[in-house]
């Protein structure tokens, strides 16, 4: 047994990162519509995730709204496509470009805030979302029914329209993602905003201009959500106001301190625990099924006692945890 | 006039429940930084728990005395809730208190998904009535304007509750012990206070006064849901601030200033009702731009 685990281990670890791979790409054809679907939220979440991974994870900035940003782009795909009849890929860049905007506007007054009173900010502002989105005041996001007849995507007179065209249009977004964001962590800008989130002061000493760094991770951050908004809007075509709750923010917030903070691995094993366990759970525990949640809230306590810097963190995020233990022991 | 001072009666009304849960909020965030988000479900255990001792003990006729029902019940649901607060705190927070600040947040949503299960496991989905009549329906006029006998006596409990709490921690040795370790952890432990039992009252306390306030809103509006806690308890967190968190005092001054903003606002502006909530919101926000430590805080420097 362990001559096999070992075995395992000595091989190259590029045939796992392949195998991994076909897994991926094989997994709907041997799947049920059902996990495909599941597989589809997953992408949006983990797409979620990652955006959120840039304001919280690596410019450690508490954001608990970011639901607000998410609705932003939906919400603006979902009105230009059925007033103006914009098609979905047009209006993709359009909505992230509204949701950076819209992420300049509220969080510029807020830079200076710390901690967890930028964290009661983000709520607020993510509520007055919600209520803006639910009492309609200018006449366009549909009140309390939302939105319906958004269009399916196409490209060259291809429709997304079966759920495993959306497995695979989500998981181009995600791959991508996942590259972009590789590349923005180790960049000039992504060592900033680590050095942000160790030391403001230190940060700023160094010739780091903090407010405007934070408020990038802000308008990137923000500008993915408005993409997520966009694939979101499109896969259901119906939204409403009571989807871009204050509860999803948390899970949100959840999916990247769970996984890990500041780490991409950590935000999709995050996703798997946040969005996709309470699915498994559906299934296993079906006879009881109203004990789901429980189990679930439960398992979040559990989690942080046990793991509290997440399933799969950066390293430099371990060892900044270590050392703070080290301190204090001492 | 008259509609004035209803809308002003009403607001003191609310606003006497926001207090009572702010309480909670700013006695855990002064003493361990942290914002308890299972805070409002602990108010709703309460409000539950409320409920139940109501159809036990008065509807039954196991206690033929009205006052003294109400006594036992208020002692015994915020009896109960305290220890569901200590034991919270002492299986979901205190292992991560060295654990920085995010780890904490998930493990008090993760609370509050448990607590909100728990209930909707034991009395079901639905909403709960509080049975009709329990304290005789009696009003005064004041200028025109009603007050009830439920607004009065939620009006006197908390005052009561308030004016106690208050007394608590500023006039006795636990109390200063509270307002110690507050300042700062080391130096209380060196002065020989037991930090870790300080703590544990504090989770007895707040939750203790978030069950009276559950049980006064059963009796107010009558139904209850094993949902309400995370609205009730934002708005009491807004309150929270609005007065300076972990200001005692300003947790009162904030929860009766929002409930007194917010009902006025409902009444006056156009679709106020409607708005309602997003006021609470955007004082939040103004609060925090202009002035983070709310209206009663005081000046702390920030610890870098």
């Amino acid at each position: 047994m362990k001559d096999l685990f070992l075995r395992l281990k000595g091989i190259d670890q590029r045939w796992w990162y392949l195998a991994l791979a076909l897994g991926i790409i094989l997994f709907p054809w041997f799947t049920s519509n059902y996990w495909i679907s599941v597989a589809v939220f997953f992408g949006i979440y983990a797409l979620l995730g990652l955006s959120l991974n840039i304001i919280l994870g690596y410019a450690g900035l508490f954001q608990l709204g970011h639901a607000a940003f998410w609705a932003v782009g939906a919400y603006t795909t979902a009105i230009l496509n059925t007033r103006y009849g914009i098609p979905i890929f047009v209006t993709l860049p359009i909505s992230a470009l509204v949701s950076a905007l819209f992420a300049i506007l509220i969080t510029k007054p807020i830079l200076h805030l710390r901690g967890d009173y930028l964290c009661l900010v983000t709520i607020g502002f993510g509520e007055i979302v919600r209520l803006f989105l639910f009492n309609d005041p200018l006449g366009i996001t549909g009140g309390i029914n939302g939105i319906r007849g958004i269009d399916r995507p196409s490209i060259f007179g291809f429709v997304f329209h079966q759920p495993i065209h959306y497995y695979y249009l989500t998981l181009a977004f995600v791959v991508f993602t996942i590259f972009a964001m590789r590349r923005l962590e180790n960049s000039r800008l992504g060592r900033a905003w680590i050095y942000v989130r160790e030391d403001e002061l230190a940060a700023e000493a160094m010739g780091i201009d903090t407010t405007q760094v934070k408020l990038l991770a802000f308008i990137i951050g923000a500008a993915w959500a408005g993409v997520a908004g966009t694939l979101y809007a499109s896969r259901y075509t119906v939204i409403a106001p009571e989807t871009f709750s204050f509860w999803n923010s948390c899970v949100m917030f959840c999916i990247v301190i769970i996984g890990g903070v500041g780490s991409i691995p950590g935000v999709l094993v995050g996703t798997l625990g946040m969005v996709v366990l309470p699915e498994l759970l559906r299934d296993v525990l079906e006879e009881v099924v109203q004990w789901r949640m429980l189990v679930f809230g439960a398992a979040m306590m559990l989690m942080m006692i046990f793991r509290p810097e997440g399933f799969w963190p950066s390293p430099i995020r371990r060892h900044e945890l270590r050392a703070a233990e080290l301190t204090a022991s001492e | 006039m008259e509609f004035f001072l209803q809308q002003a009666i009403n607001g003191i009304t609310i606003g006497a429940f926001y207090a009572l849960i702010a309480l909670g909020y700013t006695m855990v965030y002064g003493i361990l930084k942290l914002i308890n988000f299972a805070h409002g479900d602990l108010f709703m255990v309460g409000s539950y728990l409320g409920y139940t001792l109501v159809i036990a003990l008065i509807i039954s006729g196991l206690i033929p005395n009205l006052l003294v029902a109400l006594l036992i019940i208020f002692l015994m649901a915020m009896g109960m809730v305290a220890l569901t607060g200590a034991l919270l705190e002492r299986v979901a927070y205190r292992p991560l208190r060295k654990a920085g600040r995010l780890a904490p947040v998930v493990s008090a949503l993760g609370a509050s998904i448990f607590l909100q299960n728990v209930v909707m496991l034991i009395y079901g989905p639905r909403y709960h009535v509080y049975p009709k009549g329990i304290l005789p329906d009696i009003h005064w006029s004041i200028g025109g304007a009603y007050v009830t006998l439920v607004q009065l006596a939620t009006l006197v409990i908390s005052i009561l509750l308030m004016g106690g709490l208050y007394f608590f921690i500023q006039r006795t040795r636990l109390g200063t012990a509270i307002r110690a370790v507050a300042l700062d952890h080391d130096t209380a432990r060196l002065m020989g206070i037991d930090v870790n039992r300080i703590i544990t009252l504090v989770f007895l306390l707040g939750p203790a006064l978030g069950a009276a306030g559950g049980i006064m809103i059963g009796l107010y509006y009558g139904r209850i849901n094993f949902t309400m806690g995370w609205g009730y308890g934002l708005k009491a967190f807004v309150a929270a601030i609005l007065g300076g968190i972990g200001n005692i005092p300003g947790a009162m001054v904030g929860g009766f200033l929002l409930g007194i903003f917010e009902t006025l606002a409902a009444g006056y502006l156009p679709w106020g009702g409607a708005w309602k909530d997003a006021i609470a919101f955007l004082i939040l926000i103004l609060i925090l731009i202009l002035r983070p430590t709310g209206l009663l805080g005081e000046r702390v420097v920030e610890k870098i």
